[in-house]
């Protein structure tokens, strides 16, 4: 299924991202992954939270950019060379990939997020690999 | 020396003669070839023949940036273009450059003017000079060039830029004269002390320095470390280019070719001109120019006229050192910049007006411009490369457009400040 992430932009200054996660904190939204691409002086914030709508209106409102970006969430088991199977599927089926980031946990297995230039095919060949996917609730039976 | 002394010194009486005549003259021109004044004149009510004197120049209508603009390019020509030899242009406010023509008449009294001024600034046939304005469509560097032609001292016209290069051939050559902009002076001395040059391995004496507002305090930085006499100069393109005015040796105002250029000071609200020695907006009618003669042209730069006798003998009326503007033009690095123009190209980007802040600041010698632009929803992309893409277009789009190259930094939203609803555009955080 696909997930919506949120994405916020922030300026390469102290706080700034401590203010995200005050706002998102006070407005009840946990953040269960996260990831901020960096230049030199300006970064972009991506998150899987477990309210997508509710952390843009808290944001919107204290006047950040935000926006959201369908990706998918790819579960693997937490073992040597499933991340690798995982990207051979995608490149055998022509599936780019802009971004991802990932995390694991020891028992529960690993968890990839994956920005696809074209995330209708990407979900649609995944499962035809029976690749197995999340969504925001079972990421928070983990 | 004093180039032209029966005019230079001539009394008062002579001057305004000589005024009077040349005014009435231009405005039987302009009435009878360009449309747009002389619908000005007629909406007060004015013919021709009632500008009897420069006494009824206070009655004449105002000629604005925006009427060069309205009539891009040559609608402001009073002369066939068989009849113009030269075109020049400086940046206007949206886009479109500001094109002044000029006859063969025309190119002859400039370079009498620059003439005069070069003599003013202490300059005679021995000197060499080195000409580092710019040449081009910019009047700096031609009109500097014909001028010093005319006195018959020696030209390089190495035009801007290249430092290095420059400061070699002032070695070699024997420069005794520099002309640029006075930022560029003290850039040439940085560069200068880096290649392990001191001001008494060179030749120089004189500097003439315009195009941009400097004050008492980088003029003597400029003397001391060029070790030379710095000379202000004064133009703008509407009028002529430079050679409009300029300092004598004795640095007390610039005085201003009055023959041709007839300033007045007005209150730039009022419109009316103000008590004479008062500050206000310096207004400028063109009375002996063929091409593109203009009447009462606000120049929207602000100083006050001195009528005394100068030392050095001349009577030409003086300009004090320009104070400021009535517009928010800025000056950076001898290149015209209005903010309007910051917002046409971020509009041209975006459905919605962006908020930005310019910050001009001098690091070290030279001006550097920041833009800040608030990343609204309208720009944000959750994509690095399409955020840099859109910094580079920014960039990209102000260079073309004002000639400078513009540092872009994009910032969060509701980040630049407010005031009463609107944000504040510009702060110039040089002390000139």
């Amino acid at each position: 299924m696909i997930i919506k992430q949120v994405s916020v932009f922030l300026e390469n200054k102290s706080g700034r991202l401590n203010e995200v996660t005050k706002i998102l904190g006070e407005a009840g939204v946990n953040i269960s992954a996260f990831t901020i691409a960096d230049t030199s002086d300006f970064g972009i914030l991506r998150m899987i939270v477990s309210d997508a709508d509710k952390a843009c209106s808290a944001l919107k409102e204290k006047s950040f950019s935000v926006q959201t970006t369908d990706v998918v969430l790819a579960k693997t088991p937490n073992k040597a060379g499933s991340l690798s199977k995982l990207l051979e599927v995608l490149q055998q089926e022509e599936v780019f990939i802009e971004y991802m980031y990932a995390f694991s946990m020891k028992d529960e297995g690993a968890v990839t997020v994956i920005r696809p230039t074209r995330v209708e095919r990407c979900l649609e060949m995944m499962q035809k690999h029976k690749t197995e996917l999340l969504g925001t609730d079972e990421l928070y039976q983990l | 020396m004093i180039w032209n002394e029966k005019i230079e010194c001539a009394s008062r009486d002579e001057m305004a003669a000589v005024q009077s005549e040349r005014l009435i003259q231009t405005v039987q021109r302009i009435y009878h070839n360009i449309p747009s004044y002389r619908a000005k004149m007629q909406e007060v009510g004015l013919l021709p023949g009632d500008i009897k004197s420069i006494e009824d120049l206070k009655n004449l209508p105002f000629t604005n940036k925006t009427d060069l603009r309205d009539n891009y390019p040559f609608g402001m020509f009073t002369v066939p273009m068989s009849e113009i030899v030269r075109v020049h242009a400086s940046s206007g406010t949206t886009g479109k450059p500001t094109v002044v023509g000029y006859t063969r008449n025309d190119l002859n009294m400039w370079a009498e003017v620059v003439t005069r001024t070069l003599c003013m600034a202490g300059v005679s046939r021995d000197d060499i000079v080195q000409i580092a304005y710019g040449y081009g469509l910019f009047t700096g560097g031609l009109g500097m060039h014909y001028g010093t032609e005319n006195l018959g001292a020696t030209v390089i016209p190495i035009s801007g830029g290249n430092t290095q290069k420059q400061i070699q051939l002032m070695q070699d050559f024997g420069t005794s004269v520099i002309a640029c902009t006075p930022s560029y002076a003290l850039f040439l001395s940085e560069v200068m002390a880096d290649m392990g040059i001191a001001p008494e391995d060179l030749n120089l004496r004189v500097g003439i320095f315009g195009a941009e507002p400097w004050s008492e305090g980088m003029r003597k930085e400029i003397e001391a470390k060029l070790k030379l006499k710095a000379i202000d100069i004064y133009g703008l393109s509407e009028v002529i280019g430079p050679g409009v005015s300029c300092e004598c040796e004795h640095q007390v105002g610039m005085h201003i070719n009055e023959d041709h250029f007839i300033p007045e000071i007005i209150n730039p609200d009022t419109h009316e001109p103000v008590e004479p020695g008062q500050v206000g907006e310096l207004v400028f009618s063109t009375v002996t120019k063929e091409g593109i003669p203009i009447l009462r042209y606000r120049t929207r730069d602000l100083t006050r006229l001195i009528y005394d006798k100068c030392e050095c003998g001349r009577t030409l009326v003086r300009m004090e050192k320009c104070k400021g503007r009535s517009d928010d033009m800025l000056i950076i690095r001898g290149v015209n910049v209005f903010p309007s123009q910051i917002e046409t190209v971020l509009l041209e980007m975006s459905e919605t007006e962006p908020h930005y802040l310019l910050i001009v600041e001098r690091q070290g010698t030279l001006d550097v411009l920041k833009l800040m632009v608030e990343v609204q929803e309208q720009f944000f992309s959750d994509e690095i490369r399409v955020l840099e893409k859109l910094k580079k277009k920014i960039t990209h789009n102000l260079q073309s457009m004002l000639g400078i190259s513009v540092d872009v930094k994009l910032v969060e939203p509701k980040t630049i400040e407010r005031t009463a609803g609107k944000s504040k555009r510009v702060i110039d955080n040089r002390k000139i």
